[in-house]
């Protein structure tokens, strides 16, 4: 596989080809090489280390295994997010490799990957090396891959305390969002984290509202939150991200929907 | 595989229990258009060609999957079902039958779409729930209908089975 990419750097690499057979049919892509992971098992699989408390995807396992059994069990966030995605069919094809290789900032599973502190596992001609979440997106589809290397798998940890996801759209199913969250509350170390998508050119990781609301508030098992925090929480999120207007919204909807996302959000993992 | 090596190459689908040589394709078509114009399989219907409709769905290896999104030539060594494999002898299923009896056909674009999509559903869960029928209906869009009649067919079907 690393050969093949050696040997042809600039193939296209196929998963799900929900992403790269919308380009091809509708973009006028004409890919000269494709590489195909079908056959690739070891991307396919995925394991869950007890004694690490984390579960490693392989880079081509569908958003449909994620979304029920052990995976959305011990990582909901993730599975509430693949869930979101598409549609059954989309849901069957469409994979963690192909929302980071295209890293769109509205890719579903990435505002989950961030909030987590993933590790994202990468192998090229170079060797493997390990990329934490902050440094694999650089801006809108880019990405930190050099020429010959592709997305292997990603590790996830699994977190006592409660996780979510949400986005906003204009309809349920088959929608791109317009604005996402996932909130991550780490109760054996009385953290919250929070991730935005859609809403900036990368995920938006909200570390001074992360750090404003451990600083004013209790956050490990059995804590209690008030209601004006929880505002002032959604609003301090919103002052972090930085959406623009486009065809799917405008910045300052968006704005507002991020503020709403993370109050709700904080108020159910604390419920 | 490159382009010029399939130029020439001859790869082989699974559709619907039998072995179709497919001939001098590009390596870009989608398995939609190789099931329509190179196989003479029309029953998948094409129409936003990026996913959103659910009109092309066909089964591939026990999966409901969008054949606008497949890439043909990935396809080799999968089992693939269209509607044209659902019928005994040119007979129609009993999804079929449910359709045209609530009325869930009208301009009809859309019909084989929803029939893959439906007979995927219950050979996978024989008795779902309306959410659960809604939730895997969601991938396909019809405009004449206004669904009701299509989730009033499938119930008809589950009936049907669960009393034989």
């Amino acid at each position: 596989m690393i050969d093949l990419l050696s040997e042809h750097p600039n193939a296209s690499l196929l998963a799900g080809g929900t992403d790269l057979m919308v380009e091809v049919n509708l973009h006028g892509r004409q890919p000269q090489t494709v590489i195909n992971l079908r056959r690739v098992e070891e991307l396919h699989e995925w394991s869950y280390r007890p004694t690490q408390q984390s579960i490693t995807i392989g880079s081509a396992v569908p958003y449909s295994v994620m979304e029920t059994g052990k995976i959305a069990e011990l990582v909901p966030a993730l599975a509430q997010a693949a869930r979101t995605v598409g549609s059954p069919q989309i849901r069957a094809a469409g994979t963690l490799g192909g929302n980071l290789g295209t890293c769109s900032p509205a890719g579903d599973s990435l505002p989950v990957l961030s909030a987590l502190n993933a590790v994202i596992h990468l192998i090229g001609p170079q060797g493997t090396r390990d990329l934490p979440w902050g440094e694999f997106m650089l801006g809108v589809k880019k990405n930190a891959l050099n020429s010959g290397e592709f997305v292997h798998s990603i590790t996830v940890p699994v977190i006592q305390g409660w996780q979510g996801y949400a986005k906003v759209g204009t309809r349920n199913a088959m929608v791109i969002a317009t604005a996402s969250a996932c909130l991550v509350r780490d109760t054996d170390e009385g953290l919250i984290s929070i991730a935005l998508g859609s809403v900036g050119p990368t995920i938006i990781r909200c570390s001074q509202a992360e750090r404003w609301l451990r600083k004013t508030t209790s956050l490990r098992a059995g804590a209690q939150i008030n209601a004006d925090i929880a505002v002032e929480f959604g609003r301090r999120v919103s002052d972090e991200a930085t959406p623009i207007d486009d065809h799917r919204s405008t910045a300052a909807y968006r704005r507002h929907c991020v503020a709403i996302l993370a109050q709700r959000l904080l108020v159910r993992s604390l419920a | 595989m490159s382009a010029q090596e399939l130029g020439n190459e001859i790869y082989t689908l699974r559709v619907n229990g039998q072995s179709h040589p497919v001939k001098d394709a590009w390596i870009g078509e989608s398995l939609l258009y190789v099931l329509r114009e190179r196989l003479g399989l029309p029953g998948a219907k094409g129409a936003c060609e990026q996913g959103e409709c659910g009109s092309c769905t066909v089964v591939m290896d026990s999966q409901a999957v969008c054949s606008c999104l497949v890439m043909a030539a990935a396809a080799v060594d999968t089992e693939i079902l269209t509607v044209e494999g659902l019928g005994e002898n040119g007979s129609l299923t009993d999804i079929q039958q449910a359709f045209l009896v609530a009325g869930g056909v009208q301009c009809g674009f859309c019909t084989p779409g929803f029939i893959v999509a439906v007979h995927h559903l219950l050979d996978s869960n024989p008795e779902p729930s309306d959410d659960q029928i809604r939730e895997s209906l969601s991938g396909n869009i019809c405009r004449c209908t206004g669904y009701g009649r299509i989730l009033e067919a499938v119930k008809i079907v589950i009936s049907q089975r669960g009393t034989r």
